[in-house]
């Protein structure tokens, strides 16, 4: 009898995003942003030291739409990582790693990122 | 590897619907996921839509109405029918769950069955658990000692040391959890999941067992134990109401406090 090329069972298509699964997907994705950004932060530290001129002109970028979007990104990305990471200790020290907590704290990480970012963002005069 | 899509043999197509009886009332639909192997056809997903007042309230329910009324072609394992076997674990409104503990009454709408995820399929909703429990096997599920056994008595536990075992003895291996796990299904050639882990900590914790440090020795490994990322949808899915995640957590903190 020659043997069944057996399916895999569906996955991703068929599982129902929930608050675990997609805070934690947002953690990974926003700690490959930062990292990304990093980049950017360094490309923006050379051109303080290159001088007032060299400064100015990558400065203005920030003004434009697509300027905004990118730091608003890059901002909330930080406060998320900040935040979930705090959460993330948390459970590396067994706390918290209930359903019920896993769900207040997840909110909690939710609420505050957005908080946070929309404070750095109207300090920072982008919004 | 991480693969978002299914392969093309497992891609799942339009399958047949077994409309209502005439004169129904009390409807609801359910979709249940199809392969037949020996077809050389894709999977397929049939709509069964049937009476609710035919039958009783569970899922379970459901599925056994299909098969001895409409469709007897449809497979799927079941035994004790009160969530102690752990035989009919799948995917039921798109978390996995015991069929025979789910009320059909929880879900609005229709209702789809699924296999439990990323699994290979023999038979419809029957997934091969061969290297679940090879896994399983794989921690050495049994007491260890090196000591010799008391000559009167078995070895015997405070009242302490035997709750340090309560929400771990319970599981059932249904593997409902390990196949919730996204690290799970992209990992799991070398990452053990979160059932087999959880069971793993069951035999840590167990005041008798004598061999803890070669426990964790084996564990210690970047993708058997460190490719949990604590996503938890193995506790949020567990149709006992135990904590994997927890149990893992508690195998990374001993594994950290002996290096310490």
């Amino acid at each position: 009898m020659v043997p069944v090329k057996r399916p895999l069972s569906p996955h991703l298509q068929v599982y129902k995003p929930q608050l675990t699964s997609i805070l934690s997907i947002t953690h990974r994705g926003t700690g490959v942003l930062l990292s990304l950004g990093a980049l950017l932060l360094a490309y923006w530290l050379v051109k303080l030291a290159a001088g007032e001129a060299a400064f100015n002109q990558l400065q203005q970028y920030t003004t434009t739409w697509y300027g905004k979007i990118f730091l608003t990104g890059f901002v909330f990305s930080f406060y998320f990582h900040l935040t979930n990471g705090i959460r993330h200790l948390f459970w590396d020290i067994g706390m918290g790693l209930s359903i019920t907590n896993t769900y207040k704290s997840g909110y909690a990480v939710i609420i505050a990122s957005i908080a946070l970012t929309l404070v750095a963002l109207i300090l920072g005069d982008i919004i | 590897m991480t693969e978002f899509t299914l392969p093309k043999n497992s891609k799942v197509e339009t399958g047949k619907t077994f409309a209502y009886a005439e004169g129904t009332t009390n409807k609801k639909t359910f979709q249940v996921y199809r392969f037949e192997p020996d077809s050389g056809e894709n999977p397929r997903l049939d709509s069964y839509e049937i009476n609710l007042d035919n039958f009783g309230p569970m899922v379970l329910d459901a599925l056994i109405y299909i098969k001895n009324e409409i469709d007897s072609t449809l497979t799927f394992r079941r035994s004790c029918r009160e969530g102690i076997c752990g035989s009919c674990a799948m995917n039921i409104g798109g978390t996995n769950t015991l069929a025979c503990t789910k009320a059909i009454d929880e879900f609005k709408h229709n209702i789809a069955i699924y296999p439990l995820p990323h699994m290979p399929v023999i038979k419809d909703l029957v997934p091969d658990l061969t290297h679940f429990y090879a896994q399983y096997a794989a921690i050495k599920p049994w007491m260890q000692t090196q000591s010799a056994p008391p000559p009167d008595t078995e070895r015997l536990q405070s009242k302490a040391e035997r709750e340090a075992l309560d929400g771990l003895y319970e599981c059932i291996l249904c593997a409902c959890c390990s196949t919730s796990c996204p690290s799970y299904w992209w990992n799991s050639d070398r990452y053990l999941g979160p059932a087999t882990l959880l069971q793993a900590y069951r035999w840590i914790a167990d005041s008798r067992d004598e061999y803890t440090g070669e426990r964790l020795d084996d564990l210690e490994d970047p993708f058997r134990l460190y490719r949990c990322h604590t996503i938890m949808n193995c506790t949020n899915t567990c149709p006992k109401g135990l904590n994997p995640a927890k149990a893992i957590a508690e195998i990374k903190k001993l594994l950290v406090s002996r290096t310490v």
